[in-house]
């Protein structure tokens, strides 16, 4: 237990001293909400879709956390890359219990950048329901893991940044913008129905837009059920990937 | 005996960077391990280690194998790498509480073995500091201590004194053989600093293209080949020959960096 909490602590120390990372994974989001937050409203609220920056939101904030917690896990390059790594790996410690720790750090720091971007959202006018917040922190916490893990996993097999780019074009991003973090999935041709459907991110949108601002596309147990599935899947997965590096 | 090993063997799918190797260190023993690059130094390390699985062959550390029971072995050796292996973003303080931790050391004992190997190191000041802006001894005492905070009976060094000024090394090696006096540790090291060896060391293994060709002590080495230094029976055992070392990946990307600056 002591180990993990040490790990555990050990990134978020390292997030709390990095003022600019914080600072730098701050801006994407907040251009995101504010450029297509108010520059969409006026079409959104045209066609019928209400206020945009309200179903927007939610969308922005699981790609915070999915942005951050993907990087967190990645980190383990870094690792690699300053010998860190080998400290960790000569300790006395089962490799489970490293990937538990370093994975639940990563997973709260991508937390932490979540709610960051929801205490910001509010100042542009972004307004929550209160009484399912616990609900929504739930589902922010899923998808931190979810996708902490699945950065520990890739870069267990990565050697080094080569492969870094690709990550970023070929795996956020289409993520992201095939998600229904930015638009409603009800009506798309069926390609889009059906690619939204086995992206990890929407659930996470979805669950996170149910507890925040209501409606949902999957409905709130699918949800819940696909991402915690997902999540010990990965999660099984990385820490396989984990105890087979060797340095 | 503290660390036994017979006909141990790695190969990497293009070469046999160890092949079939046996020496064994008994227990207080200075044991130098020394070779041209790529000559499976670092290798050999790696496996005694648990960082790497052997091919084939057998080790025992402190009476324990380290594929049967490796967290027994880790238990038993404390290590300073090649290449730094601190956390830059934290403090010399939090540097040693992490891996005090990790090795199960009470609270109590951590914080006063800390202080204690801190003070042994002179970094006791510069606790509060940050790893990062640390010169390279600095690090190099640093990881020294952090390596004997759990109290481990072999101590491994990979070229510990690698890159520092003669003073750094001279002091480096004080620490290290009034531990040996004074607590018996066993130490493992490799260096290419050949007189560093002939000082320190009771046994020597001499290990070129992956295979062990002399092994004894520093003045029986010296009679077989009849030279006055260690560092002419290195020569004289291991050729005039520069041996290229292919780098990995972590290298590759660690001199892009170095160009980068």
């Amino acid at each position: 237990m002591s180990a993990i909490y040490i790990l555990w602590l050990r990134q978020l120390k390292r997030y709390f001293r990095s003022r600019s990372r914080m600072i730098g994974s701050l801006a994407q989001p907040l251009l995101f909400l504010l450029g297509l937050g108010f520059g969409f409203g006026p079409i959104y609220q045209r066609a019928g879709g209400g206020n945009y920056l309200q179903f927007l939101t939610p969308g922005i904030l699981a790609m915070t956390v999915m942005t951050t917690a993907v990087f967190s896990g990645i980190e383990i390059i870094w690792d690699r890359q300053f010998g860190f790594l080998k400290e960790t790996l000569v300790a006395p410690v089962s490799r489970l219990q490293i990937m538990i720790g370093r994975t639940l750090g990563g997973a709260t720091v991508a937390l932490i950048q979540g709610l960051i971007v929801l205490l910001i959202s509010l100042f542009f006018g972004f307004q929550p329901k209160i009484f399912s917040l616990p609900l929504a922190l739930l589902f922010m916490f899923l998808v931190a893991l979810f996708f902490t893990a699945l950065g520990t996993a890739i870069a267990s097999v990565l050697e080094d940044f080569q492969g870094f780019q690709l990550i970023m074009q070929f795996l956020i991003m289409p993520l992201f913008f095939l998600s229904g973090a930015l638009f409603p999935l009800q009506g798309l041709p069926k390609v889009f129905t059906f690619i939204a459907a086995v992206n990890p991110l929407s659930f996470g949108v979805d669950g996170l837009r149910f507890s925040l601002i209501n409606g949902t596309h999957f409905g709130l147990s699918v949800d819940f059920l696909v991402l915690a599935i997902l999540t010990t899947l990965v999660l099984a997965i990385g820490s396989f990937l984990f105890s087979k590096i060797e340095i | 005996m503290m660390i036994q090993v017979s006909k141990l063997t790695k190969k990497f799918p293009d070469l046999v960077a160890v092949d079939g190797i046996s020496f064994s260190v008994d227990e207080g023993e200075i044991f130098a391990f020394l070779g041209p690059n790529g000559a499976g130094k670092t290798t050999t390390i790696k496996m005694l280690t648990t960082l790497l699985k052997p091919t084939s062959g057998k080790i025992l550390i402190n009476g324990f194998d380290p594929q049967i029971e490796p967290n027994k072995v880790r238990q038993s050796f404390g290590i300073v790498f090649q290449d730094p292996s601190l956390d830059d973003e934290l403090t010399a303080f939090e540097n040693m509480e992490f891996h005090g931790v990790l090795y199960k050391v009470p609270k109590d004992l951590r914080r006063k073995r800390i202080e204690e190997l801190l003070r042994f190191v002179e970094l006791w000041e510069r606790r509060k500091d940050l790893v990062k802006y640390f010169s390279g001894g600095m690090k190099r005492r640093l990881e020294i201590a952090r390596g004997l905070l759990h109290h481990p009976k072999i101590f491994f060094l990979d070229e510990p004194t690698l890159g520092l000024d003669p003073q750094t090394r001279y002091h480096i090696w004080s620490y290290l053989r009034d531990l040996n006096k004074k607590e018996g540790i066993t130490i493992f090291f490799t260096t290419h600093y050949i007189e560093e060896a002939e000082k320190m060391a009771q046994k020597v293994a001499i290990i070129d293209r992956g295979k062990i060709i002399a092994l004894g002590t520093p003045a029986l080495l010296k009679e077989k080949t009849k030279t006055d230094s260690l560092e002419e029976a290195f020569i004289a055992l291991t050729g005039h020959e520069i041996r290229d070392e292919k780098a990995n990946a972590v290298e590759r990307m660690r001199l892009r960096r170095r160009f980068h600056r």
